[in-house]
């Protein structure tokens, strides 16, 4: 019997995604389960899996091609079973039909939109290529581990060393660029001496950034939206964690960032507005707490999601993290990493930043952005000293909580992280 | 804390492990009466007599050899030459002898000896009496080569190197012994073969040593003015050479500029670079920086001789080069 | 000098032959590396130098020491060993046929560099006369090295200070394949001794009883606080002057008239001829060599090579990863 694979929603807000990538040919072997295509959503690029296993009798969309959630994409029968496109139920040979009809329109509003850019897209492109292939792409060292680790693309960043090297100001520059971690870019300060830039680098917006902006741009403008700044005593988390990564292999060591996400699901629990969702006049308490981490990738951000991260135990939550962290890498991100965040959480302590505000991710209630963990004076007893801090803004909508239930919260938190005991 | 000169400093270390041990004996051109051409010796020779401050002939090649010949047969000879120009007629008995005779013949000879001179240019002394020719003796395993940068660390590394088993070639710059520096009162010394960092800083790694650590501590007060914080790693010893201070720093600034007063080519900035480079290559954010003598033979010419020889501008530039 | 003195002296020499021998079959099987300066011809030298010295005194000399190597005392299989690079040998393998050395028998080496070996020994004696020791360093080099500097800087610094040194100048008529004639304004070694002031001698070579007088009156002199003196000692090599030499600079006839009349066969007729010793007792003397020289040739073959971390080792004396 003939079975239709339909494109998936992959996101909560998704209608319609592009098929970027047929994985099984037709007349391929299939099996349930198995990689049948790569679509590319708002967020991310997703391996879809078969419902089905059997044959890939047919395409019915080619790659590239945009399709509403919901519409067929594939047919796959049993093996052995003739397939005879006429047989396919009436509503759907004219739906892809209609489908393939609207392709060009598709297809040509995306091409007038390309065409008006579509010079400096060339131009932009031809650049950053030709620095790729002609130059072999100029970065440092540094910059190039930077990059590595951190999933950013070199091809995309504009360098500002000599002879347009990219180096390292140029990767936090880009960081501090990116919207979703709503941050207010501190100026650097500007060394004595001048950098020399020949021509300046039109860059197309991509898709993904394209909707993390106007996500953004709609949260900012429409949440009213208050911060709370709290400043933690990292010292027994700074030993807790030396004392736990001791004798640890590479990929068991836990990071101060898993510590976050432990003791926020935990504080959460006698705050149940700040694990909350609006819509409209209603106000979602969630049952679960499914803490989000905003993660840089290739021109954009994702949020990678650990659930019920208050019953997991920190090795847990650390080696799920990396493992997510690792699939996003590697492009082939699940659609369950990155939906169903209840809370999020954004970590720039990486590069020094003492702290820096969050713009929420709707329709959650609150975002918590965290600073690095540093040396800094303090008063203790009256008398000037030395500690280990740890600064974290949140970000809440006043729709939903106020200033004092923010700030308890962060109290609350405190409990976790300067006694992180509780977080075993 | 006293403040005394780079010579004092020398001359200190000296006849306090004279005074330490009798073994200690002393040989040169012109060490005794004359009391040092650099007036490092200056009273020696009717303290300590005639027998432990030896003026020998114009031997160089006699004057390493018999110092090696001695300090195998049980005394602990600081053989000066008089400049390290005058070392290459002794080249076969620094590098073949006494950077030898301990591992060829299996740990059966010790050679406790230690062999003084001062190198450097900037005093129209012309180029064959101008050199700093470090690189060449660092090249040696077996011998031990130390190049200290301020007061405290030429007297403290000279004691250990009259201390030492080992056959140490003591370089000193001609042209800086009335440089001051704070040193330590008292009985003190410095180990052999640990850098040392002579100023904190964030944005750049200045490795240097010698002469040129007091440029740099110049070089580092211009270029606070500009906002950049240097931090210098001055070696101290060359040979055996310790790179984990500096790549320590390297691995917090992310550039390097190395700061020398010999030439560029084949010299010790290549060999710290190349380490650099090895060990922290994913911490690069730059191209390395050398700073040091153009490569020409020193003109006697005043004006010249200043243009050729490596100056505080030069190192400023570096760094700001470094830091595009 | 007592019967037994002088079969000791005969063993030695004989021994030194059989060593020499061996040592280049051992050579062209390709067992020993390197260079290999063979002392044929030359072992009355160096038995009567060392046969002269008190304890206490120096030797030290160039690259051809197989001869005083022996004679100090250091065990023949132990200079096997050395030669075929074990760890047995007397520089552990690290020092090879030109660096053999016994600090305990005062034996100083065994030295590449032509003439370097000079100014150490002036530094020996220096050390001596400082710490008022009642010793002599014996310093023995080839005619060829009174043309290098360190040659003349050498015996100047000695001289000016008093030092007690004995300068022994082993004129085997050839440096490498160049005679002195050739090579020096002075061919006649000694008359450079007296341009720096020096009491200077000469003493036939291929006597091993006139070497060990003249070197025994010298040392006494010196010992007496007159100052270094000159021995020159006329000898000949009867092999080239290393292995591969092809010998282009003289007549197989030269050779051939100085092998036949060589030191060990000079002293066998001597002691004969004395009532020293008779045959059957020089013979034994000479089998036993042999004997001595084939079991410290299994003792080497059987001896273990330097292990890779022996390559870093002694390098410096304080701390052995230096560097």
């Amino acid at each position: 019997m003939a079975n239709t694979v339909e494109m998936p929603k992959l996101g909560f807000d998704m209608t319609e995604g592009k098929l970027v990538k047929w994985v099984k040919g037709e007349n391929e072997k299939i099996e349930k389960g198995d990689v049948l295509a790569e679509i590319e959503t708002d967020k991310a690029t997703v391996e879809v899996e078969s419902p089905f296993g059997g044959v890939v009798a047919k395409h019915l969309v080619s790659e590239n091609s945009f399709i509403p959630v919901g519409s067929p994409i594939a047919v796959i029968t049993a093996e052995g079973e003739t397939f005879d496109q006429n047989t396919l139920p009436a509503n759907i040979i004219e739906s892809t039909d209609a489908m393939a009809a609207n392709q060009p329109s598709i297809k040509e509003k995306e091409t007038s939109q390309v065409g008006s850019q579509a010079i400096s897209e060339v131009e932009a492109k031809g650049s950053a290529d030709e620095r790729k292939t002609n130059s072999m792409l100029k970065a440092s060292p540094l910059a190039k581990r930077i990059a590595r680790e951190k999933g950013i693309d070199l091809t995309t960043i504009s360098g500002s060393g000599p002879g347009e090297r990219i180096v390292k100001r140029d990767l936090e520059k880009a960081q501090l660029g990116q919207p979703a971690a709503g941050l207010q870019p501190k100026p650097k300060p500007d060394t004595a001496v001048s950098i020399p830039r020949a021509k300046d680098e039109v860059i197309e917006i991509s898709r993904l950034r394209a909707a993390i902006g106007k996500r953004m741009l709609e949260s900012h403008q429409s949440i009213p939206y208050f911060t709370v700044t709290h400043s933690y005593n990292a010292e027994a988390l700074i030993t807790l964690r030396k004392e736990l990564n001791e004798g640890a292999a590479e990929e068991a060591k836990i990071s101060i960032n898993d510590f976050f996400i432990r003791a926020v699901s935990l504080a959460l629990a006698d705050f149940p507005n700040l694990n909350a969702s609006i819509s409209g006049s209603q106000i979602t308490r969630h049952g679960v707490t499914n803490i989000g981490v905003a993660v840089a990738v290739e021109n954009g951000l994702l949020t990678i999601v650990v659930k019920d991260a208050n019953q997991k135990t920190l090795p847990e939550v650390s080696r799920e993290m990396k493992e997510m962290a690792a699939r996003v890498r590697d492009g082939k991100v699940r659609n369950d990493d990155i939906e169903g965040s209840t809370f999020t959480i954004s970590n720039l302590g990486m590069f020094e930043v003492e702290d820096f505000t969050a713009i929420i991710n709707p329709p959650e209630a609150a975002i918590l952005a965290i600073g690095s963990t540093m040396q800094v004076p303090v008063v203790i007893n009256g008398s000037l000293s030395v500690g280990w801090r740890v600064k974290a803004t949140l970000t809440a909508d006043h729709r939903i909580t106020d200033g004092a239930e923010a700030a308890r919260f962060m109290q609350h938190l405190a409990l976790f992280l300067e006694q992180p005991w509780r977080l075993l | 804390m006293a403040i005394i000169t780079m010579r004092e400093a020398i001359s200190q270390a000296l006849w306090e492990e004279m005074e330490r041990d009798p073994k200690v004996f002393i040989l040169g051109e012109e060490v005794g009466v004359w009391g040092g051409t650099y007036a490092v010796t200056k009273g020696f020779l009717d303290h300590f007599g005639p027998e432990r401050v030896r003026d020998t002939p114009i031997s160089e090649a006699a004057i390493i050899g018999a110092a090696i010949g001695a300090a195998l047969n049980g005394l602990r000879p600081i053989a000066e030459l008089m400049t390290i120009n005058f070392a290459f007629v002794a080249m076969d008995h620094i590098v073949n002898e006494a950077a030898k005779l301990h591992y060829m013949f299996n740990g059966q000879f010790r050679l406790p000896l230690v062999i003084r001179t001062p190198g450097g240019g900037g005093r129209q002394l012309a180029a064959t009496h101008s050199q700093t020719p470090d690189a060449i003796f660092a090249h040696f395993p077996g011998l031990i080569v130390v190049a200290p940068g301020t007061p405290e660390d030429a007297k403290g590394l000279l004691k250990s190197a009259i201390r030492s088993e080992d056959p140490v070639l003591f370089i000193e710059n001609a042209t800086v012994y009335q440089q001051r520096g704070e040193v330590p009162e008292g009985e003190f010394t410095i180990p052999i073969g640990k850098s040392k960092v002579q100023r904190e800083g964030k944005d750049v790694t200045l490795v240097t040593y010698s002469k040129m650590v007091s440029y740099s501590l110049q070089a580092a007060t211009q270029l606070e003015k500009e906002g950049i914080d240097v931090e210098i790693v001055d070696l101290r010893t060359l040979r055996p050479l310790d790179m984990d201070p500096v790549i320590t720093s390297f691995k917090k600034t992310n550039h390097a500029v190395i700061a020398e007063e010999g030439w560029k080519s084949y010299g010790v900035g290549a060999e710290i670079a190349a380490r650099i480079y090895e060990e922290a290559f994913d911490y690069l954010d730059a191209p390395i920086k050398r700073v040091a003598q153009k490569e020409v033979p020193l003109p006697y010419n005043r004006r010249l001789e200043q243009l050729a020889l490596p100056q505080v501008d030069d190192i400023v530039n570096a760094v700001m080069e470094v830091l595009k | 000098m007592e019967k037994s003195e002088h079969l000791e002296l005969y063993r030695q020499m004989v021994l030194i032959r059989r060593l020499e021998e061996t040592a280049a079959e051992l050579y062209q099987k390709g067992e020993i590396g390197g260079f290999l300066h063979l002392y044929i011809g030359q072992e009355a030298v160096s038995t009567g130098v060392v046969a002269a010295r008190q304890p206490q005194d120096h030797v030290i000399t160039a690259y051809r020491d197989h001869g005083v190597a022996i004679n100090v005392g250091i065990p023949c299989k132990v200079v096997l060993a050395e030669l075929l690079g074990k760890t047995t040998g007397c520089s552990g393998g690290k020092g090879g046929s030109m660096h053999l050395a016994s600090v305990e028998k005062h034996f100083w080496g065994g030295h590449a560099i032509v003439g370097a070996h000079l100014p150490i020994a002036t530094g020996l004696a220096l050390a001596d006369q400082m710490e008022k020791r009642n010793a002599v360093t014996m310093c023995m080099f080839g005619e060829g090295a009174t043309n290098i500097g360190f040659f003349h800087e050498a015996i100047n610094m000695a001289k000016t200070w008093g030092l007690p040194v004995l300068w022994i100048c082993e004129n085997n008529r050839y440096g490498m394949g160049t005679s002195p004639e050739r090579a020096s304004a002075v061919s006649e070694i000694i008359q450079k001794a007296c341009g720096y002031g020096m009491r200077a001698y000469d003493v036939d070579g291929m006597d091993v009883i006139a070497v060990k007088n003249m070197v025994s009156e010298r040392l006494e002199d010196i010992r007496a606080g007159n100052g270094p003196q000159f021995l020159e000692v006329c000898t000949y090599r009867f092999r080239g002057h290393s292995m591969g030499d092809p010998e282009r600079y003289r007549t197989k006839e030269e050779v051939q008239r100085f092998v036949d009349k060589g030191p060990i066969d000079n002293y066998r007729k001597y002691l004969l001829a004395e009532g020293i010793s008779d045959e059957a007792g020089l013979i034994a003397i000479e089998e036993q060599a042999l004997a001595e020289v084939e079991d410290g040739v299994k003792f080497a073959h059987e001896s273990p090579a330097p292990s890779d971390e022996a390559l870093f080792e002694n390098i410096y004396v304080e701390d052995a990863e230096r560097g």
